[in-house]
């Protein structure tokens, strides 16, 4: 029973590996900023939470699991709090939402679909 | 442990495309959040990097990088927002 454990790290090591990949893709690809927050906070909480844990597993349970967990801990309150001021200094220096005004969408970003 | 080096070279591309928004951003704000999102990566890279390696003790430099991910985030926000640091 304690042979399948480094496979179960190893693949929450890969699925964060991949959800990074899809987030940052989502980075690149979504139109607004507050829209690419949201793509960050994928590589923030999925991807950095399922890697680590796989760490942990990996590793066993001694003082580099501990320090793995207060990493973990540690990204878990700060990126939501990065997203959120990020999100409210935007809004406070009028920086548009794309999409909320249609017809200014269509005409001043035309080709940009 | 192959499982591990490929998710350091997938990590590796997810740097490289985090750049594309960064040189790209049309925003400040675009660039600041590809950064942070960079620095949530390198962290990442870093504590893996010390198990390829066999030897964990490089994820005490991860806690560092994260610690001054967080604060160069805010610094950077609150210089945009306020217009000085102090």
């Amino acid at each position: 029973m304690e042979n399948i454990i480094p496979y179960i790290a190893l693949t929450c090591v890969g699925l964060g590996a991949l959800l990074i990949i899809i987030g940052v893709i989502g980075l690149v690809r979504l139109p607004d900023v507050y829209s690419r927050i949201h793509a960050s906070g994928v590589v923030d909480t999925g991807g950095a939470a399922l890697i680590l844990f796989g760490l942990c597993l990996y590793s066993g349970w001694n003082l580099v699991t501990v320090k793995l967990i207060v990493i973990g801990v540690f990204l878990f309150f700060t990126s939501p709090i990065s997203g959120h001021a990020i999100a409210q200094v935007a809004h406070s220096q009028k920086i548009d939402f794309q999409g909320a005004d249609e017809t200014k969408t269509k005409t001043d970003n035309g080709g940009d679909a | 442990m192959t499982v591990l080096l490929v998710s350091m070279a997938a990590l590796g591309v997810a740097v490289l495309i985090a750049l594309l928004r960064v040189v790209l951003g049309p925003t400040a704000f675009d660039r600041v959040l590809a950064v942070n999102s960079i620095g949530t990566i390198v962290i990442i890279g870093i504590a893996l990097h010390g198990f390829v390696m066999e030897r964990p003790e490089f994820v005490d430099i991860a806690i560092l990088y994260a610690i001054l991910n967080f604060i160069g985030t805010f610094a950077v926000l609150k210089l945009f927002s306020t217009g000085r640091l102090s």
